[in-house]
């Protein structure tokens, strides 16, 4: 308070003391997770593995000889012929199938992010409102959140397709939309029991706002679970993107992603197996990487629930 | 202290809470848990309010600052009723009354820093203030509640009990409130720290000339802290007054029987007191 | 005769951040039906060092040292002789009732279920034996309520029960660790008080385990005092109580805001005896 006796120069004194003080940093509960994540050899290992699909699905297109629309008429239906530059072989259109694996984990993983991103970001923010206010608030909104779960979600995008058009980005955001869901729903139930943790009242006592009350004292302290749910929601998210495409309704042709892979390769996989082992070996590897990663963010976050 | 007014009347306070009933269609039903509780704080004085779980205790403390909505009654703090307050005077209230909790952990965030969670009530009622002037009052008054100013930026799993506590105790102190509710504020804490921290809120009270609500089930604590004392039972005020006064000489059945069993560090005194427990237990049994 | 003889029990736990010491030298010894009180703060070890005993300790705990239970050494025994030590001769109750109570078993069942097993009685023979012990802890009107779920009673009444459970068997030896720590003030001197009356009329001997000297005092006939896994002074309670000898016990006793006694100020724990201070 301003203007008590002898106040300025109390804290001028301290000021000059804060200059020469040395304030270690301390050890955020963040960090001690990543230490601990850094110990788990299976979550390392993943996150490298992860890492080098992410990096090759970005650089190795522009290695590559062939690019993914290029069509070969010479080889087309061939099996892996390293001579030509055709590593994994071409499909029934001629077109390299490295290149088109390539450019399908691109896809897969651009959808699985962003979608990944909008699910979290409507998830966090509606459910924890919904569970901060409770009462009536929390119940019209989780209400709104049953009625959305009761719809189909191939009608959702459905509807948003014939709106406005096919567009990929769309579709991400229309997974996106719908995956938010769950993580509303496991946000509310974490903020609920957050809320009623003393830190939470200190703030209401203090006459925080109840909005800067969610941001900086419930947020950030769901940083657990919903990690440990993202991490899971991205395989989901790449499998519906296989189904929809299967359908027609996702990545169009030239482009493609691993489903549209897999579900090519499929049918043809006794006379031209390397249509669906390379894409097929691509997704379980990124499928398995991911599930440890979630598994070890489990671990590292919550030892207490081992 | 009588003559002048004191700075919070607590006049017939009652708060209730609506329970669901016995299946879907059952009646709600109402537990009372604070009944007309009226009392006066003057300034400068701690207030003991001793019961035991289920007594209303911490509602009570939580009704009078409105963290929980009253069923009735008023609390007068400088003359205004907090109870039909606005929100603008509501939040220069949440400068003058600050709290302390239990548990000494559970009450700081974990993701925040030792210097966050301290600055944290100056960034919502002082947010004209530089930063470097919060930096040095959070030094400062880490210094006052014993904490090295050097661990501002640690986090609080990094403290111990004690420590947290003192950060709890600062938090609560660095808008300068003219009284501090401290919820069973020790009750979580070793002995040996325990002591420690209530030397710090007695010397920090005196120093400060603060008001103090010192709520706890520990009468031997309370007594110690507390120039008067109220004891609650079941939502209900059923003895008011001098602390000295209560511990030595009882009115009421409930403050008897609480008095008889606290443990006494001593054992011939425990003999005895154990003796006087047998007998009231068998008087009551005969009553019964 | 010697009923527990503990020596040089140490307690080590693995964790990610290296070896943490819990109990690094606990000798003691209990008579048969006698009392001891193991009081300390939290972090000294009391409840880690009891647990050893019993072979409780979570996975990553390793005890070594010696435990001798009626002559016998117990300490890491195979988990299955353990069992029969812990269902006959060895009662414990724990700081909260409910985690070794099952909530969808009634009382009864609960009860009959270790008679019927260890004692081979039938079925009503136990029945009238759990009704005789749920009496012997006070609890009114027994024969209706043995019939009850562990939710229906208060938090004082399941401790009773945990009570009346850890008696069935007529064990030798009861470990109660913080046994009233949960309950209110009034409940707790109910419950300290029926365990006194409990070892008087079983004879049974009981190991208290509590960080609160104040119940220790009218209690037992020993008390053994630890910090930091160390026992800092270990003999007759009333000694320990009207002349401790060690500063640390000085300290706790100087530091507790009594009834009987009005201080202007409480004076706190030095910890100079400790090379290295433990807390600012």
């Amino acid at each position: 308070m301003p203007g008590l006796t002898g106040k300025d120069q109390v804290l001028t004194t301290y000021a000059n003391k804060l200059a020469s003080l040395d304030a270690p940093k301390g050890r955020s509960l963040t960090q001690d997770a990543l230490r601990r994540l850094a110990r788990n050899k299976a979550a390392v290992v993943s996150i490298a593995i992860l890492v080098l699909i992410i990096v090759t699905a970005i650089v190795g297109p522009y290695l590559v000889p062939w690019g993914y629309a290029q069509v070969d008429w010479s080889n087309i239906r061939k099996p892996p012929n390293f001579e030509v530059g055709h590593y994994l072989g071409t499909d029934q259109n001629g077109r390299d199938m490295l290149a088109r694996v390539l450019q399908g984990t691109q896809m897969s993983l651009i959808v699985a992010l962003v979608a990944t991103l909008v699910s979290v970001t409507i998830g966090v923010v509606y459910g924890a409102v919904a569970g901060y206010f409770g009462g009536r608030v929390d119940a019209i909104m989780m209400r709104f959140v049953d009625i959305m779960y009761a719809l189909p979600y191939i009608l959702f995008v459905i509807i948003l397709v014939v709106m406005f058009g096919r567009n990929p980005v769309l579709l991400f955001i229309g997974i996106g939309a719908i995956e938010w869901l769950t993580m509303a729903r496991i946000v509310r139930g974490q903020t609920l029991s957050i809320k009623e943790k003393e830190f939470v009242e200190a703030a209401r006592a203090g006459g925080v706002k109840p909005f800067t009350i969610i941001m900086r004292h419930i947020v950030p302290n769901l940083t657990g679970p919903v990690v440990i749910y993202a991490t899971l929601t991205i395989p989901e998210i790449i499998i519906a993107e296989s189904f929809l495409s299967y359908l027609g309704l996702g990545v169009q042709e030239p482009q493609t992603s691993l489903g549209t892979l897999i579900s090519a390769g499929a049918p043809v996989a006794e006379v031209m197996p390397w249509l669906l082992l390379a894409p097929a070996l691509v997704l379980v590897t990124m499928l398995f990487c991911l599930t440890y990663i979630g598994d070890g963010l489990r671990d590292a976050l919550d030892p207490k629930d081992r | 202290m009588s003559e002048k007014e004191p700075i919070l009347k607590v006049r017939n306070l009652s708060v209730e809470f609506s329970l669901p009933g016995g299946g879907l269609f059952g009646a709600k039903k109402i537990l009372k848990a604070v009944q007309n509780v009226s009392f006066d704080l003057h300034e400068g004085e701690t207030l003991g309010i001793v019961g035991e779980s289920g007594s209303g205790k911490s509602t009570l403390s939580r009704a009078i600052t409105r963290l929980v909505q009253a069923s009735g009654g008023e609390s007068v703090w400088l003359g205004q009723d907090i109870q039909k307050m606005n929100s603008k005077q509501l939040l220069a209230l949440r400068k003058d009354i600050q709290m302390v909790f239990q548990d000494p952990l559970a009450s700081l965030n974990p993701r925040m820093t030792a210097g966050a969670i301290i600055a944290e009530p100056l960034l919502t009622h002082a947010p004209g203030i530089g930063k470097a002037e919060r930096t040095a009052r959070v030094a400062e008054m880490m210094e006052k509640v014993g904490l090295v100013p050097s661990m501002i930026n640690r986090y609080p799993h990094e403290f111990s009990g004690g420590q947290c506590q003192r950060i709890g105790i600062a938090r609560a102190l660095i808008t300068r409130p003219k009284l501090v509710v401290c919820d069973e504020a020790v009750s979580a804490l070793d002995v040996s720290i325990r002591a420690q921290v209530i030397n710090l809120l007695m010397d920090l009270q005196k120093e400060l000339g603060i008001s103090m609500l010192f709520i706890s089930h520990d009468i031997a604590v309370v007594r110690h802290i507390a120039q008067r004392v109220l004891v609650m039972y079941l939502g209900e005020v059923v003895e008011l007054g001098d602390a000295e006064q209560i511990v030595s000489n009882p009115q009421h059945d409930y403050t008897k029987k609480l008095i008889a069993a606290v443990p006494v560090p001593d054992p011939k005194v425990e003999m005895q007191r154990r003796e006087v427990r047998r007998r009231m237990r068998r008087e009551a049994s005969a009553a019964a | 005769m010697t009923l527990l003889d503990v020596k040089n029990l140490k307690v080590d736990f693995i964790t990610q951040d290296g070896i943490v010491h819990a109990v690094k030298d606990l000798s003691y010894t209990l008579e048969k039906g006698k009392t001891l009180a193991i009081v300390g703060e939290s972090g000294s070890g009391k409840t880690q060092g009891a647990f050893s005993i019993l072979g409780l300790l979570p996975k990553n705990g390793r005890a070594s040292g010696s435990v001798k239970f009626d002559g016998k050494e117990i300490l890491n025994l195979p988990r299955k002789q353990m069992n029969a030590y812990r269902a006959q001769r060895i009662g414990i109750i724990f700081q909260d009732p409910m985690t070794s109570l099952n909530p969808y078993l009634r009382i009864s069942r609960q009860m009959t279920e270790v008679l019927e097993l260890h004692k081979g009685m039938s079925h009503s023979a136990a029945v009238a034996e759990s009704v005789r012990l749920l009496d012997a802890v006070r609890i009114t009107d027994a024969k209706s309520r043995i019939h009850m779920y562990p939710h229906e009673f208060s938090g004082g009444m399941r401790q009773r029960v945990m009570i009346a459970m850890a008696l069935l068997c007529q064990p030798e030896l009861l470990i109660a660790d913080e046994p009233t720590t949960a309950l209110d003030v009034t409940v707790q001197a109910g419950i300290i008080d029926l365990l006194v009356d409990l070892q008087e009329d079983f004879g049974t001997a009981i190991v208290l385990i509590t960080h609160d000297l104040g119940i220790v005092a009218g209690t037992c006939e020993d008390t053994l005092v630890m910090f930091d896994g160390r026992v800092m002074e270990y003999g007759k309670t009333e000694d320990i109580f009207d002349r401790p000898q060690h500063p640390y016990t000085q300290g706790l006793l100087a530091a507790l805001p009594r009834l009987d006694k009005q201080v202007d100020r409480l004076s706190t724990v030095s910890y100079d005896f400790m090379t290295g201070a433990r807390e600012a």
